[in-house]
């Protein structure tokens, strides 16, 4: 191959920059933000010395320990109870001899099309009827409800790229379907699950909508909407805000760097053919 | 060890798609049966029936004594070989061999001493701790090969083991095969498309087209005494001159009839050599040399007939040639139905 020229290079280089501006930039200011001392907030120059006054400040007076915990319960449980669900159902619609494989799909791509304004109060009326209302369950099933047809398409997606012949082997070689499954098909689907894992714990994490109508209690709420409510009637504390959100950010981005080292391209590589 | 029986074996997928059509067929104990046809003719979709892998829409399967139409694939005790090997990908190659005995909830000590021999029979044992993908495609293939051999089992099967292999690895291989079943002396059946693969490897061959069995015989029956026209086709290459019987000269008994002749008995020499008695003459239209023969088509009249000549024959396109059939190697087919007549 020939090598790139100076100025291709140049280019490619600017483009990455600007790339890097543009996604990582609101996450830099924030988090300089988070380390301003209280008196240089609004400013927009450096910092003239960082404190992690903010950070301690978060803490302060209010349960914010407790709502991430409560966030990690919420959308670790949904990871879960999404990827069980998602992935049996999945291995069926791409592997298995079923009728109707098409519209049961599509069937779930419409349900996720409904606007969640839309499910709010008569989802509120069904919680309050389970006595769900101010509880981590009466978030997860919500959230699992709605985050299931994307894990659905990414799953099936990946479970068909599985050869059919690997299956077939399989139950040749003893295996009832529920042990193919087990054994054969959801270790090769692993970068699927780890996608799947992925997007659908972000979704809950970040969901606000559900998060701040199903709960009322202080220490029931969740970090969106912990941190909003972070305002008082007279005081916006952005250092607080700053700083809360940089700790939420936290999970999501040892969540992806713990289930990206699964995303590896080509492990079904040498399973057929030369 | 143990016979299959199929009993009017039928399978549709839908309405109207019928792949199979009704078969019969008894392989016995020991016995190495190709399945052989061309692609959509049901060869694969019998096997799969065989196997458990689909369930026949009406009929039954029979191993040894035993009527496994409703078992599922793992209880019938038999293996398999797939075209794509199917390794599984995250195992290495000690699992995969193991893994039918683990199904098998056999003892690990006697799962590893099994899968050791297993290795060291196919020349495999210094490649257990590898991925399938570490291996060549030769060496793949005998991990598949190992995994059904581990088992012991009542049969195996075989779905175009070969097909993914070089010419040169897929004639090895299929040497290997035949020794390997003359040493078990199981049941094998094996589906191929390559009508010379079922030639060399198997004791009967089932030739089948549309989902309906055509001929089952050894090959050398249904290559010298072909059922009908499609049998006759499909064996032998080049393909067997199927010609109006004028063409080459020869009277047909009656109206209706044609004539087939494979191209070994059908001489061909220059015109200037002396034309023999009961030849016709042509023009070349083309010259194949193979090596140790060369294939001569003739243009004669409407028809295109290969003959084969020696090694050394040489003739340019256009050339005049006569070509004489051997007329007690004939075979005569009814033009209608494709019968032999």
């Amino acid at each position: 191959m020939k090598a790139p020229s100076m100025g291709a290079r140049l280019a490619t280089a600017l483009g990455a920059a600007i790339a890097a501006v543009f996604f990582v930039g609101p996450f830099a200011w924030l988090l300089l933000t988070s380390l301003r001392p209280e008196g240089e907030i609004t400013e927009v120059s450096l910092p003239s010395a960082l404190s992690s006054s903010s950070y301690a400040n978060a803490f302060h007076g209010r349960p914010f320990a407790r709502v991430l915990l409560n966030s990690l319960v919420v959308a670790g449980a949904t990871t879960i109870f999404c990827l069980a669900v998602a992935s049996a159902a999945a291995f069926a619609l791409a592997k298995l001899e079923l009728r109707g494989k098409r519209a049961l799909l599509s069937a779930a791509l419409a349900v996720s099309m409904f606007p969640p304004i839309a499910t709010v109060s008569p989802l509120y009326l069904a919680l309050k009827e389970v006595h769900l209302l101010d509880t981590p369950l009466g978030l997860v099933i919500p959230h699992t409800t709605f985050a299931l047809p994307l894990a659905l398409w990414v799953l099936t997606g990946f479970f068909r790229e599985i050869p059919d012949e690997l299956y077939r082997a399989a139950r040749v070689d003893g295996c009832s379907p529920f042990q193919a499954f087990r054994k054969v098909m959801v270790p090769l689907a692993m970068p699927g699950f780890a996608t799947t894992a992925i997007l659908v714990f972000i979704f809950s994490w970040n969901e606000f909508l559900y998060a701040l109508t199903f709960t009322s209690s202080p220490s029931h709420r969740t970090v969106p909407v912990a941190i909003s409510l972070f305002a008082g009637e007279h005081t916006e504390p952005w250092g607080e805000i700053a700083a809360a959100s940089v700790i939420a950010t936290l999970p999501l981005v040892i969540f992806t760097l713990m289930f990206q080292r699964r995303i590896v391209a080509g492990l079904t590589q040498g399973a057929v053919k030369g | 060890m143990a016979t299959i029986s199929i009993e009017k074996l039928k399978k549709s997928y839908g309405r109207g798609a019928d792949v199979v059509k009704g078969i019969d067929l008894k392989i016995e104990d020991g016995e190495f049966v190709t399945l052989v046809g061309p692609s959509g003719c049901g060869k694969s979709t019998l096997l799969n029936v065989i196997a458990g892998l689909e369930s026949p829409t009406a009929g039954a399967v029979r191993i040894g004594d035993v009527d496994v139409t409703d078992r599922s694939p793992g209880d019938r005790d038999v293996a398999m070989v797939f075209q794509s090997y199917a390794l599984y990908p995250h195992m290495t190659v000690a699992k995969n061999i193991g893994f039918p005995l683990e199904n098998a909830r056999v003892e690990r000590s006697v799962i590893a001493t099994r899968v050791r021999e297993t290795a060291e029979r196919l020349e495999i044992g210094h490649l257990l701790e590898r991925k399938p993908r570490e291996l060549s495609g030769g060496q793949r293939q005998r991990v598949a090969l190992g995994r059904a051999l581990v088992r012991r089992p009542k049969a195996f099967l075989f779905d175009e083991p070969l097909s993914n292999l070089d010419a040169a690895l897929r004639t090895q291989m299929r040497a290997e095969l035949k020794k390997l079943h003359e040493e078990l002396g199981a049941t094998f059946v094996y589906v191929t498309h390559d009508q010379a693969e079922a030639m060399t490897l198997s004791d009967r061959v089932v030739v089948l087209n549309a989902g309906v069995i055509q001929q089952v015989g050894p090959a050398r029956t249904i290559y010298d005494d072909p059922a009908n026209v499609f049998v006759a086709g499909f064996f032998g290459s080049p393909r067997i001159n199927l010609v109006p019987p004028e063409t080459l000269g020869q009277e047909p008994k009656r109206p209706g009839l044609l004539l087939g002749v494979r191209p070994e008995n059908v001489a061909v020499g220059l015109d200037g050599d002396g034309t023999p008695e009961g030849a016709v003459r042509g023009e070349v239209y083309l010259v194949e040399p193979m090596g140790a023969e060369t294939f001569v088509i003739v243009t004669l009249g409407a028809a295109r007939v290969t003959a084969r000549a020696n090694a050394g024959f040489e003739a340019k396109t256009g050339a005049t040639v006569w070509v004489r059939p051997d007329m007690t190697r004939s075979l005569w087919f009814d033009e209608k139905s494709g019968a032999r007549a």
